[in-house]
């Protein structure tokens, strides 16, 4: 039996999303896929899912849905927000499963960006070149390659017997302190050392101007060298960070152009670009450069994360109620209710 | 020619550029496309993609499968010396109506260069060009083989929105344009050829190292070859042109 999810209330930024796509850059066409793919996957395997299955990306705006028919077991994962479920607050990074009627609105997160939610099965959308992403700038996947507007429905694999326990894992660590590591290059020799040197020695901040094609950084101007900052193009990366005539870093996300002809000073690592993609407009940004052994080792690193999830699962019960009594030893159990994801 | 010596630059942990020059230069486009081919055909583990452009090939690969010292000997071991010219694997022969409402820029163009609109036609549509590369957007086709004397520098002002399927020339590049974006490039015509087309198969029309003839149409012919070309038909063949 097929599920249905109607969207009551979106935002430009809600989309669908999985691991995006792969083999057709040399066509122009960029992988897409979640911003964060590690929330992605703690929704995932919250659910029983593998960790690319199709899951609703949030972006700052949240949104409300409505289960029309059929039930199914959902979880949240990602930036902090607070869920609601029939109006009654409930945590992230749980599951919860929602019969028919069920209302479950998802606040704009309260800091970071990106929150997902996966159900069981995963969402069913007609797959293009290999996945169910959404690129609007190529107006495809998703439904119809559009954004989302309120009435749209998502269909879902319903389930038939009785859900099974509920169960949790530690929130995804969102790091806003920490630096973000770099590695400089391809075109670092294409700026002077005080250009370089600002980039690692400045504080700077995400701009209005970040979307899922790339996050534009305010702060000090980056210097050129003598051979200005146009070069002839070449490929991109998700996590190039490309610096045009006015000095101001780009770094290029998801859905990025695939050739771009302004010089990239340095390259987000791989493990890093969830973090960077995580920060909104206003937050401060710092860079770290490191060597290609220790981008691979948190690579690696991240890789291990990914594949430990399921055993980091725990019953929800009793998880919740430590929770409630530490929380009520400081005199805020409704701000722990509140408190995740 | 001696051996060519690319640069190796590493993209963060997931690619490397394999670079072979910083100008466009036809030698070092047919070592980017004679390496791709060889990358694609050597099927090394661990790689997921290749890119060509211009000047460069870069390769997309999965940090935690490839050793950096491997990668990096077995994308040098497959260089080799600069081909010699090959035919292409397919030429494509793209309709384009030039001038008017189709390409607003076609009478500057012509005054810029103290010729005629004809005359900018017949030199635009006379060589046998290869898609160097695709990039940008999705189905945007840059070209070499434009004739140098059309060269022309970009616009000043780009313009924040250019129709899809647009012909254009920047530079000493030609360009078959997909989808409508933003473009400071000199707009010669349109084509109602789709590039790229969701839902169609082939989604995408152009493989890097195609060759591509443009044949001047009768703007007459638009409104039916467009509709054919957006309801998915084959209005232009990709012929085995060896």
């Amino acid at each position: 039996m097929t599920g249905r999810l109607a969207l009551t209330r979106c935002h430009s930024a809600l989309s669908l999303q999985d691991g995006g796509r792969r083999g057709y850059q040399r066509y122009g066409l960029s992988g897409s896929g979640a911003m964060d793919p590690l929330a992605m996957a703690t929704a995932n395997v919250l659910v029983g899912n593998a960790v690319e299955a199709p899951v609703l990306e949030f972006g700052l705006g949240g949104g409300r849905l409505v289960v029309e028919a059929g039930r199914g077991r959902f979880a949240c994962a990602g930036a902090p927000c607070t869920l609601r479920l029939d109006g009654a607050p409930i945590a992230g990074h749980r599951t919860v499963t929602l019969a028919e009627g069920a209302e479950l609105v998802i606040d704009p997160p309260r800091e970071g960006t990106f929150v997902y939610l996966a159900v069981a099965g995963g969402f069913e959308a007609r797959p293009l070149l290999g996945s169910i992403s959404l690129h609007l700038r190529a107006g495809i996947g998703g439904i119809d390659g559009r954004t989302f507007q309120a009435g749209d429905t998502l269909a879902f694999p319903a389930t038939e017997h009785a859900a099974p326990d509920d169960r949790t894992v530690d929130a995804v660590p969102l790091d806003r302190d920490a630096p973000i590591r770099i590695m400089l290059g391809p075109q670092a020799d294409s700026f002077t050392k005080a250009g370089i040197d600002t980039l690692l020695g400045s504080t700077f901040t995400v701009s209005h101007r970040a979307d899922r094609m790339g996050y534009q950084l305010d702060g000090p101007a980056i210097a050129h060298g003598a051979g200005g900052y146009n070069i002839v193009s070449d490929a991109t990366v998700a996590g190039s960070i490309q610096v045009p005539g006015n000095g101001r870093p780009i770094v290029l996300m998801a859905d990025r152009q695939t050739t771009g002809g302004y010089p990239k000073i340095a390259t987000v690592i791989s493990a890093d670009l969830r973090r960077l993609a995580q920060r909104r407009p206003g937050d401060p940004i710092r860079f770290e450069a490191v060597t290609l052994a220790a981008a691979r080792e948190a690579a690696l690193e991240r890789r291990r994360a990914v594949a430990d999830l399921p055993g980091r699962l725990r019953p929800l019960a009793g998880i919740d109620v430590e929770r409630l009594f530490g929380a009520n030893l400081a005199g805020q159990a409704v701000d722990a209710l509140r408190e995740s994801p | 020619m001696a051996a060519p010596q690319p640069r190796l630059l590493w993209c963060g942990d997931t690619a490397i550029t394999v670079e072979f020059g910083e100008r466009i230069d036809p030698d070092a486009t047919a070592l980017v496309l004679a390496l791709d081919r060889a990358v694609r055909e050597a099927g090394i583990p661990g790689l997921i993609e290749s890119v060509p452009t211009y000047r460069s090939l870069t390769v997309h690969l999965d940090p935690c499968a490839v050793e950096p010292g491997e990668i990096e000997s077995a994308l040098l071991a497959l260089v080799g010396p600069v081909p010699a010219k090959t035919a292409p694997r397919r030429l494509w022969r793209i309709p384009v109506v030039y001038g008017g409402a189709f390409g607003i820029d076609l009478a500057d163009v012509a005054a810029h260069h103290g010729t005629t609109p004809d005359d900018i036609v017949s030199r635009h549509a006379a060589p046998e060009y290869r898609v160097a590369m695709n990039g940008f957007l999705p189905g945007y086709a840059y070209l070499s083989g434009l004739d140098p004397s059309l060269a022309l520098s970009r616009r000043d002002s780009p313009r924040p929105v250019t129709p899809a399927g647009t012909i254009s020339i920047g530079g000493v590049q030609a360009l078959v344009a997909s989808i409508a974006a933003p473009s400071g490039w000199h707009l010669l015509g349109r084509t109602p050829v789709r590039s790229f087309l969701p839902g169609r198969d082939p989604v995408f029309l152009f493989e890097p190292g195609d060759a591509i003839r443009f044949l001047p149409i009768e703007p007459e012919r638009w409104d039916e070859l467009d509709r054919a070309a957006q309801a998915g038909e084959r209005i232009v063949d990709g012929e085995i042109a060896s």
